[in-house]
């Protein structure tokens, strides 16, 4: 390998990177807030990649199928809590927000699926459209058992991972997709030839990185946020609800998960099943950041980006192999610089 | 239900599978065989994660080495099963030795993710290695042979599938009560308390890793011999996610969770796939991982730690044998009275800016019950948790019996005859008072994990339960020996932590206060054996913030305020001090 | 009519009944102690109060029952509580945990940002370190922190638990003579507290806690001097 073919490899490396920093900063923004490791996130990815694909050959998206029938499910068990509680005149306000919300995007979609679009408005349509599904999944199945055990959790985040795999080769068959390509241009750096389609998506992880990071230091909301995820007892003390800081938790990181399906969708072929190990590398990332330290996080999924590229030059049968056999040293180091305030952290 | 009683009815389960081919038809024997073959590697995930607490997805990356093993041994070079066996068995734990050595250390998210990882590594190992036949697999594996009979009908193989189903059951459950198994029962719920009795938790995680492992590799190599092939496919992170799902639809915490769970899983996905082409017609293909994954959710939702615990509900508990009586187990020697025991000597310990234990020093000698008192925020417990290695001072030095302990692990501090109890009780609250105080006596026995499996440790445990027992009757509570230590009221948690303690016969008991929150009534009892304690010579450090209480039960006290060592002496002296009235009450003018 | 009233509550902890028929009341503009040895059940009584431990009784706040308000509406209704454990956002800096605690008035920028300058001005320590994270501070400043960000939701009655826990002397006498200037501010306190002396030179009515049931109660003033006290804080009786 020369330093020709180390550098493609190495930008090669940081664009995919650039794509698992977006989704590790979801997974950690979820987890961070609601304790929830939150599987189905890659799904959410590769949904937005073949939604935006059904789009553009000017097909109806089946994905709206799922939103509606969230959106009617979600809003039926929040009706039922709301009588429950005797809360009736919170129903119009809880029907605005989990009925009619949700489903101005699919019906637009309904709409324009056949019609010619332009780029950006297939774009803005999937992102729309993807957006509930995370907040609308969380009130359906993990509301139910938000005080059960991490496990319990997890199990059921995996379940619905299950669920969303089989819906998305209901709805979009067994074929993969490659969506067109933001820019077709290409630029010369430094003797090295590279395609705008990387630039922008270098730039837009940085822009939309940086947008979250100025969300949580100045707006309120986003304090509210922070709040939640580092002292759950103190934010409900200040009145902080951790119920809507769950909502605005899932529906900041399903933004970020959507313009990840965006940006990855012309990079690489996504199928109905590719969201798993997409989603399994970024949370890899999210991993050697803690689960808690925004810039690691970036830099671990930068670095899994690299790994990924190296290794698959040296042997794309065994890409897979390399990247999570190099991942248990790491995970180690890892570990062991985290272990001093871990022990009474798990005492029950 | 007695012991009699559930005898008869799993002899009668057993007679029951034993007539089963002879009643049903071929498939459903299949199916009864992949469940078998599914509930030896969901076995070892509920002793890994239901008991053990160490969630891991890569069992089924166990199950395709092994299958692989045996398919690699027989098909390509022709040796017998059982030699396909050996090699699994011994490939399998070897591997998971290795991973187990690496990987257990993990804390909190790290260990899960790390089983996928090498779970995926292997997997696409499988798939890419040409001498495995890359994602075709291996296929004309021969049947195994017992006497010259080929297993070839499914028949046939469910006899040997469910014997070892049963005698995995059998050995499993045998090592869960046994010492080993208790220890293991106790990981959960935080490192602190284990390693403080002098259990080495990590030798233990990875032992389970390794059973549990085996008990995978069993299952692969029963696969690769009923199926007749093997490719990568069964053995992907989904498979170990599903196993993972059976355990937990099943009950994790229970052995035989693994069974309904199996059972259940494998039923609900054929009935599944038997119903849907009917309901919809063209897509059932694609809804049936939808319409199960959507069960699954629905179920964990109103069955939160699964089915078999549902069930037992309805069954009447099962009778506990008491403890016959048995010889007395070995006691240390005690030091003699007065030999300077424990002493500590200028030690500091700082958080972040707050300087929590201030030069303390102070002795302890052989035979004297020493009160360390103080008002709450004194840094008593700090120095409690410095002396019995839960944390390491930054200055100075603490030595018992002559010996530097200032740097010692928990564990190693226990073992050398220091044991204690906590300011917040740590008991295991869903173990009985009698495996409480039995893990207090791992120390002083032996018996390994085969010999627990086996039933080779009677004589030992018998005497080990006898000891407990008698603990048990010294604090009051052996009436109450086979409750779950979480319905007793606080102050009967305090004793039974102090029996614990005593259990490992030490030559220091420290006790972290132990009056703490307790009614009028419950400190008679507690102040009443404490008296008993020092008339047996016992050797008594007490940290407490009640003087009240403590003084009559102490020979000497050293009280503490605000990190520092403020004066010492005998009680009647501390009490009249202005000084410490003042600490007290808070002194503020 | 009491500004709080409280009657025969109980609180199961544990499945051990940590605190057992309390029944007490606080006039408006009125500063109420609660003191006791550590373990009587003080910190149990206020997380019952606050509503993040389950319990049984009534409890009624301004006329309104408290059981039909989850913790995040009684903070909206002016109810709050200071933690022993203070809770602080310890990785947000000082200006934000304040402002964090104005969360239940957001919508009213103008009276937020008041509130904010008032604080800042009777605690000019905070003020000097607004920018510093909560964690760098020491033990006085955050309780000051804690206190201050309490105050900036303009509660109505302020449930405080053990201010002077982990606190220096001199800086003890600080921290009450800023809980008892809070009786202008319009703003009553129940008080619970483990340095009975400071406790009672500020409140106007105290109880006293013992394995959770009240054994004793009357005028601060009064209490202060009765031998029973000292008795119960030196050892159980």
């Amino acid at each position: 390998m020369d330093a020709q073919i180390a550098a493609i490899l190495a930008i090669d490396g940081i664009a995919t990177g650039a794509i698992y920093v977006l989704i590790g900063l979801g997974f950690v923004l979820i987890f961070a807030v609601t304790r929830v490791i939150f599987v189905p996130f890659g799904d959410i990815v590769s949904f937005t990649a073949l939604t935006l694909a059904s789009l553009e050959m000017r097909r109806l998206p089946g994905t709206i199928g799922l939103v509606i029938a969230l959106a009617g499910l979600a809003s039926l068990m929040e009706i039922v809590a709301k009588l429950r509680a005797r809360e009736c005149h919170l129903i119009p306000r809880t029907i605005l927000c989990f009925l009619v919300l949700p489903l101005l995007p699919a019906a637009a979609v309904w709409l324009l699926s056949g019609a010619p679009l332009a780029m950006p408005s297939r774009i803005v349509l999937s992102l729309a459209l993807i957006l509930p599904i995370a907040p609308l999944l969380d009130r359906v199945a993990f509301r139910p058992i938000a005080d059960g055990s991490i496990l319990l959790l997890l199990i059921v985040s995996v379940a619905i991972h299950f669920a969303l795999v089989g819906l998305g080769l209901l709805f979009f068959g067994p074929e993969g997709v490659r969506t067109q390509p933001l820019s077709d241009a290409v630029f010369e750096i430094a003797g090295l030839t590279v395609s705008a389609q990387t630039l922008l998506i270098v730039a837009a992880s940085i822009v939309f990185s940086g947008l979250l990071f100025l969300f949580f230091d100045f707006s309120l909301t986003g304090k509210a946020l922070q709040a939640t995820a580092l002292n759950r007892t103190g934010a409900r003390l200040v009145g902080i609800r951790p119920a809507s800081t769950g909502t605005a938790a899932y529906l900041l990181a399903s933004a970020l998960a959507g313009i990840s399906g965006v940006l990855i969708g012309p990079a690489t072929t996504i199928f109905y099943d590719s969201g798993f190990l997409i989603g399994l590398k970024a949370f890899v990332g999210a991993i050697i950041g803690a689960m808690a330290s925004y810039p690691m996080t970036a830099l671990g999924a930068v670095f899994v980006g690299l790994l990924e590229s190296f290794a698959s030059f040296w042997s794309s049968a065994f890409k897979e192999v390399i990247v999570f056999g190099l991942l248990i040293p790491v995970l180690l180091w890892r570990s062991l610089t985290l272990t001093a305030d871990t022990d009474e952290s798990t005492e029950e | 239900m007695t012991a009699r009683q559930q005898r008869l009815i799993s002899v009668g389960a057993i007679l029951l599978l034993a007539v089963a081919p002879a009643l049903l038809s071929p498939f459903k024997i299949t199916l009864l065989n992949f469940i078998g073959i599914y509930t030896l590697a969901v076995l070892g995930l509920v002793l890994l994660t239901g008991v053990g607490g160490m969630l891991s997805f890569g069992q089924a990356a166990f199950v395709g080495i092994a299958a692989y093993a045996t398919a690699w041994a027989c098909a390509i070079h022709g040796h017998s099963p059982w030699l396909g066996l050996v090699l699994a068995v011994v490939l399998v734990c070897g591997i998971a030795a290795l991973l187990g050595a690496i990987t257990l250390r993990l804390e909190g998210h790290f260990l899960p993710l790390s089983t996928i990882a090498w779970g995926l590594a292997i997997y696409f190992l499988f798939g890419n290695i040409d001498a495995l036949g890359h994602f075709n697999g291996i296929g004309d594996i021969p049947p195994i042979s017992i006497s010259g009979v080929a297993l070839r009908s499914s028949a046939q193989i469910f006899y040997l599938i469910w014997a070892v189903v049963i005698a995995a059951l059998y050995l499993c459950g045998n090592l869960l009560a046994s010492r080993e198994g208790r220890a293991l029962r106790a990981l959960r719920g935080g490192r602190i308390m284990v390693e403080s009795l002098g259990i080495n938790s990590f030798r233990i995680k990875v032992a389970t890793f390794v059973i549990a492992a085996l008990l995978s590799a069993l299952s692969g190599w029963l696969y690769a011999h009923m199926g007749r092939f093997v490719s990568p496919a069964p053995f992907d992170v989904n498979a170990g996610i599903l196993y993972l799902l059976m355990a937990m639809v099943g009950g994790m915490e229970h052995l035989l969770g693994a069974v309904v769970g199996a059972t259940i899983v494998t039923l609900l996905r054929n009935t599944i796939q038997d119903v849907l082409p009917l309901i919809a017609p063209g897509v059932s293909g694609q809804l049936e991982t939808v319409v199960f994954a959507v069960l699954f959710v629905v179920l964990l939702q109103r069955a939160r730690t699964g089915l078999l615990p549902f069930l037992l509900r309805w069954l009447p508990q099962l009778e506990p044998s008491r403890p016959i009586s048995a010889p007395p187990m070995a006691r240390r020697r005690q030091p003699m009275k007065g030999v300077p025991l424990l002493s500590v000597e200028g030690v500091e310990r700082r958080f972040g800016g707050l300087l929590a234990v201030n030069d303390v020093s102070f002795e302890l000698k052989a035979g004297e019950i020493l009160g360390l008192i103080g008002p709450n925020g004194a840094g008593k417990s700090t120095m409690f948790n410095l002396i019995t290695g839960v944390l390491r001072p930054d200055r100075g030095r603490i030595r018992f019996l002559d010996v530097d302990i200032t740097r010692r692990p928990q564990r190693e501090i226990a073992r050398a005859g220091i044991a204690r109890t906590f300011q917040h009780v740590k008991l295991r609250p869903k173990m009985t008072l009698l495996d409480n105080v039995l893990l207090g006596i791992y120390p002083r026995t032996r018996a390994g994990f085969l010999a627990g499996a086996l039933r080779l440790d009677r004589a030992e445990e018998s005497q080990a339960r006898y000891e407990a027992i008698r603990l048990l009757q010294r604090v009051g509570l052996a009436e109450r020996a086979f409750e779950s230590a979480g319905t007793l009221p606080l102050g009967s948690q305090r004793l039974l932590e102090i029996a614990r303690a005593l259990a490992a016969d030490p030559m220091l008991l420290v006790l972290d206060e132990p009056a703490a929150g307790l009614r009028r009534t419950e400190k008679l009892d507690l102040a009443r054996l404490f008296e008993n304690l020092r008339a047996q010579g016992l050797t008594v450090l007490v940290v407490e913030h009640d003087m009240d209480f403590v003084m009559g039960l102490v020979d000497r006290t050293v009280v503490m305020d605000f990190g520092s060592k403020l004066c010492e002496g005998l009680p009647t002296e501390i009490q009249a001090d202005p000084r410490v009235q003042e600490a007290y009450l808070g002194g503020v003018v | 009519m009491p500004l709080l009233a409280i009657e025969n509550l109980s609180v199961f902890y544990d499945k051990v009944e940590a605190v057992r028929g309390i029944t007490l009341a606080i006039q408006p503009g009125q500063i109420v102690t609660v003191i006791g040895p550590n373990g009587a059940g003080k910190t149990t009584l206020l997380g019952a109060a606050m509503g993040l431990l389950p319990s049984q009784g009534r409890m009624v706040f301004d006329g309104v029952d408290l059981r039909r308000l989850d913790v995040e509406a009684r903070v909206e209704r002016g109810f709050c509580l200071v933690p022993e454990t203070r809770e602080l956002f310890a990785d947000m800096t000082v200006a934000d945990n304040l402002l964090l605690g104005g969360y239940s008035r957001r919508h009213d920028k103008e009276g937020l940002r008041r509130a904010l300058d008032e604080v800042f001005m009777r605690f000019p320590h905070l003020a000097e370190r607004r920018k510093q994270r909560a964690r760098t501070l020491s033990g006085g400043e955050r309780q000051m922190l804690a206190l201050g960000r309490a105050l900036i939701a303009k509660p109505r009655l302020l449930l405080l638990d053990e201010p002077s826990l982990g606190l220096a002397p001199l800086i003890i006498r600080e921290v009450f003579k800023i809980i008892a200037s809070l009786r202008n501010l319009g703003v009553s306190i129940l008080l619970v507290e483990q340095n009975a002396r400071a406790a009672l030179e500020t409140a106007d009515y105290g109880y006293v806690l013992e394995t959770g049931e009240i054994v004793l109660s009357g005028l601060a003033s009064s209490l202060m001097h009765d031998p029973k006290v000292t008795a119960s804080y030196l050892g159980g009786r």
